[in-house]
């Protein structure tokens, strides 16, 4: 073949990425029912239940309460949820029982622009649930401004990296029961073990390094640099992670949907 | 994002052949499913593929509208490489697939308005053109239905007109009727006769014969990769069956001896023959005065004769 992967992307992508956008407006009323009840139901069972028993939590020098701490954090998670969900269930549908994919390889467009248009797709919908939980959390006051805004770049930073990585499973599954596996070894661990809920020093020295490889981790890390408006240079690493998670898994997601649906 | 495919500007394309494979060749896994055929579309044409299952109909008709890469040989569409110009053959055809591929999601309209974006038709073009297709398949009623609520043939009509909103040169159809009950399979006739009328070229693979016999200008047989025969379905049917058929039910063993001493070709399947003969008036006459007052049939001679000749009739599953 004369084209590679990278020639065959144009921005005709925003077609497929367009076409969720409408079925998303169909029923945005209840799409945004979630990201928004969802920091609130945390917010009280932690801030209410949880914050007597644990009181203040040591974070970079400085005493915070317990809610401050986890707010950022579900912002992170649900940055992950979003893009990672609609990579994976949402986009398996759309391939395999509705033959969407089918019927766009049918028109000018590219195998790669569908699964960019999909990605770019998830990060929107991280973009669209952290938007929402931002606006909800300032009523808190656990977000400072205008640092805060950074969370807007990074969800769409953080649901590229999930959104590739739930397309690459996409690529992978025989079928859609089969997502079982990555969600409880892969997303279900970072969701606990990421420093979302409590501070990644609690863990032992070994389990320290491991989640250092969760991009969870790093995302949930810049949430909170980003919320307490503590920007420093440091965070370009976790960024710099994001990216290269990115820059793997993006390609591999289309390389395992190309050998999955062009036969 | 360029149109490529203005209302007012399209030409189309004037060649004598829309379609030209070479050698095409397709393997799965060192399975050869296309071996190495070759054949053309004349523009203006229907050209139809026939086939039984897994002959390699389908997969065929994949590499033509650049789906499946080919593993060999050379394939030309309005003149163009397929592996070069893959994007802007793509936007000059039609293809309605094998299995439903409407969006689920989104109501009868509005699975038009979004396929005409993956062309990059300017949006109010887009509706303009969806409201005269849903016109012209008679589902102008159902604009805002959801597509899980229509029926087999309504579904089928949506899919004929989605491959339409580009205003293709080239439509290109994968078992158009399957499934369909026998109203929706006229209409859906109609609708393609209507097109070939128009001048859009057809590619198309069936195996109902009635259906090549109506639309078809030419055709092949393939099985197992291979074209058997090529050529329009009435000179197919001259040069392999003849005229007529007499089928003869529960043959006695004197009828069989009388068949084999007229030298006409027959099909013996043990509980029926089928005798092929070009005159046949006298050979039918006799065997019913003679040998079989029941169960024996004359009739023209159909492509299906021609295709079981062919292909044989062995289950394919």
């Amino acid at each position: 073949m004369i084209e590679t992967s990278s020639t065959r992307i144009s921005k005709r992508f925003l077609r497929v990425w367009q076409r969720n956008l409408k079925v998303y407006k169909k029923s945005w009323k209840i799409s945004f029912i979630p990201p928004f009840l969802e920091p609130l139901f945390y917010l009280i069972a932690f801030g209410v239940g949880m914050s007597g028993l644990v009181g203040e939590i040591h974070h970079q020098g400085s005493q915070i309460s317990y809610v401050s701490f986890i707010a950022p954090a579900l912002i992170g998670v649900s940055i992950m949820y979003n893009s990672f969900f609609e990579t994976t269930y949402a986009s398996f549908v759309r391939m395999y029982y509705q033959k969407t994919f089918d019927a766009m390889l049918a028109t000018p467009l590219s195998l790669e622009e569908v699964i960019t248009g999909e990605i770019v797709w998830g990060a929107t919908k991280s973009l669209i649930a952290a938007a929402i939980m931002m606006v909800v959390i300032s009523f808190f006051g656990f977000i400072r401004f205008p640092e805060g805004l950074l969370l807007l770049p990074l969800a769409i930073l953080g649901g590229i990296a999930f959104g590739s990585i739930g397309m690459f499973f996409s690529g992978i599954v025989a079928n859609i029961e089969m997502f079982n596996l990555p969600v409880f070894l892969f997303i279900t661990p970072m969701f606990l073990f990421s420093g979302t809920f409590f501070p990644l020093e609690n863990l032992p020295h070994w389990a320290q390094q491991a989640a250092f490889l969760f991009p969870l981790t790093h995302l949930t890390s810049l949430a909170r640099a980003f919320s307490y408006g503590q920007i420093h240079l440091s965070l370009l690493w976790e960024i710099g992670y994001l990216l290269l998670f990115s820059i793997i898994f993006f390609p591999l997601a289309i390389l395992k949907m190309r050998q999955r649906l062009i036969k | 994002m360029k149109s490529e495919r203005g209302s007012g500007t399209q030409t189309h394309f004037s060649g004598q052949h829309i379609v030209k494979a070479e050698n095409l060749l397709k393997k799965f896994d060192g399975f050869v499913a296309v071996n190495r055929i070759s054949f053309q579309v004349e523009t203006g044409k229907c050209f139809g593929i026939l086939g039984p299952n897994g002959a390699g109909k389908t997969t065929t008709i994949r590499m033509v509208y650049g789906f499946s890469p080919m593993s060999g040989g050379s394939l030309k569409v309005f003149d163009l490489d397929i592996s070069r110009d893959w994007r802007r053959i793509k936007s000059r055809i039609g293809v309605c697939q094998q299995e439903n591929s409407l969006d689920p999601d989104l109501t009868v309209f509005q699975n038009l308005e979004v396929f005409a974006r993956y062309f990059n038709i300017p949006n109010k073009e887009a509706r303009k053109k969806a409201k005269e297709l849903l016109d012209f398949i008679a589902l102008d009623h159902r604009l805002n239905a959801p597509v899980t609520e229509l029926s087999g043939g309504m579904m089928r009509r949506l899919v004929l007109a989605r491959s339409l909103i580009n205003h293709p040169d080239l439509l290109i159809l994968d078992e158009p009727t399957t499934g369909l009950d026998p109203q929706s399979r006229h209409q859906i006739w109609e609708k393609l006769e209507a097109l070939r009328e128009q001048g859009i070229s057809i590619l198309l693979t069936t195996h109902y014969m009635e259906e090549a016999s109506r639309l078809c200008d030419r055709l092949i047989i393939i099985d197992h990769g291979l074209i058997l025969v090529e050529g329009k379905p009435e000179e197919l049917i001259q040069q392999h069956v003849g005229k007529h058929v007499i089928e003869i039910a529960g043959p006695t063993q004197e009828l069989r001896s009388f068949i084999q001493s007229t030298q006409f070709p027959y099909e013996d399947l043990g509980h029926r023959l089928i005798v092929y003969c070009e005159k046949s008036g006298d050979l039918y006459q006799r065997i019913t005065r003679d040998f079989c007052k029941e169960g024996c049939l004359m009739r023209m001679a159909t492509l299906e004769d021609v295709f079981l000749k062919l292909t044989g009739r062995e289950l394919r599953e």
